[in-house]
């Protein structure tokens, strides 16, 4: 194709986006169309299969029954929300295995709130009510994104979702009701989780390199400023609802703007949880590149029955 | 390292008798069995059906978007097809 039969490709393939049309698996796409989505849906699949660890270790432990039953329920959503996010990013010629591969290799990244510690049981109340609740926000704009596959995933994953964070809500209201020690766990769980979760929408609008491409393909909504602000707005009044407060002594309404003025975010230390350097990083790649690698014998054999009744199956149709 | 990996299945879910079976997504699975219980926990988790099909990816033979004008566009201008193209009085009934 010569470099002008290109352009026009881009161009045509630009205004559909504009008129909101979807962008199909078998359609034409820039390759940096296609690049931008494998990268990003693949760091949400692994986001999502990553993410089952820290609350997968509290399934065991949990107070009673009926939080046991939601736990476990929350972490087998997270395990189907990451296969259905591979198998849209199959969709645009990565295999399984490649993307695998790039995550157990540390090639491609994964959410960054995932390398932090669960150590009370108040984290899974955290991590419910702040993760899922800022991660909801992230997923709602791309329930409309532009290309199928992906849009059609997020639609299922945000209608699971909801329960993921009441849970959480839930649990974090209990403790913050419950004995003076049930009050300090709570209050200590939201101290650690505050800051990394106002890290996960991503770093600030001035040096977010993507955003102005990604807004353009609808893989992006809302600048990560906005979102941010859209989350603290929505989750200050919960916390003074159940009687916890916010770590953060320069959070103050501003009447003016509508909107709560918040303290400097450490980007020092989102930038070393990215690099790799988080608390948790090396325990989290050795858990995922464990359980793959422990795994392989039961993939085989399955494979291998397979074929095995496949084999019998014609020689007794002969 | 595995010698061979599992083939890709697409999933029809039927979300209650009387209507059809509809496409939901795809996952890997050794056979057809393991597809079908694979897609039970991945695809219906909250009763979303009652029924379901699964089908190797590698059957399904698709058409080409690049083929869309000589597939579809030739029903555009057959407007005749429709019961508005007919010209009929305002007085005529069930019809």
């Amino acid at each position: 194709m010569s470099e002008e039969q290109i352009r026009s490709l881009e161009k045509q393939f630009e205004e559909r986006i504009a008129r909101d049309e979807k962008i199909e698996p078998k359609d034409w796409m820039p390759e940096k169309y296609r690049k931008t989505h494998i990268r990003q849906m693949s760091q949400h699949a692994h986001s999502e299969i990553v993410g089952m660890l820290p609350e997968g270790n509290w399934i065991t432990r949990a107070p009673s029954l009926r939080r046991k039953v939601a736990l476990l329920a929350k972490v087998q959503d997270e395990a189907g929300h990451g296969l259905y996010l591979y198998s849209a990013t199959e969709t645009l010629g990565i295999s399984r295995d490649e993307m695998y591969e790039q995550l157990h290799t540390g090639k491609a990244k994964y959410s960054s709130i995932f390398n932090y510690p669960t150590i009370t049981w108040a984290d899974m109340g955290a991590i419910g009510w702040l993760v899922d609740g800022a991660a909801i926000i992230n997923q709602v704009p791309l329930c409309n994104t532009s290309y199928g596959p992906y849009a059609r995933a997020m639609i299922r994953v945000c209608k699971e979702e909801s329960f993921h964070q009441r849970q959480g809500f839930e649990i974090m209201m209990k403790l913050a009701n419950g004995t003076s020690e049930q009050k300090d766990m709570a209050q200590d769980a939201l101290n650690r989780w505050w800051w990394p979760s106002l890290m996960m929408l991503g770093p600030t609008d001035d040096v977010s390199v993507h955003t102005a491409q990604s807004m353009k393909w609808k893989l992006k909504r809302k600048s990560n400023d906005d979102l941010r602000q859209q989350f603290i707005d929505q989750t200050v009044p919960q916390a003074e609802l159940i009687g916890l407060t916010i770590p953060d002594p320069d959070l103050k309404w501003n009447e003016e703007r509508g909107s709560y003025d918040f303290g400097e975010i450490d980007w020092d230390e989102f930038w070393q949880v990215v690099k790799g350097h988080g608390p948790m990083n090396k325990e989290r790649m050795k858990a995922r590149v464990g359980a793959w690698e422990e795994g392989e014998w039961v993939r085989d054999a399955a494979m291998a029955h397979a074929e095995k009744k496949q084999t019998r199956k014609e020689k007794q149709a002969v | 390292m595995s010698t061979k990996n599992w083939p890709l299945w697409e999933i029809f879910v039927r979300s209650k008798n009387g209507l059809e079976h509809r496409h939901c997504g795809s996952l890997h699975a050794a056979d057809a069995e393991m597809a079908l219980e694979n897609a039970r926990d991945v695809y219906t988790r909250r009763n979303e059906g009652v029924s379901i099909w699964v089908v190797e990816s590698k059957n399904i033979t698709a058409s080409n978007p690049e083929n869309n004008g000589e597939l579809f566009e030739p029903a555009q201008d057959k407007v005749y097809r429709h019961p508005t193209f007919y010209d009929l009085p305002d007085e005529v009934k069930h019809m």
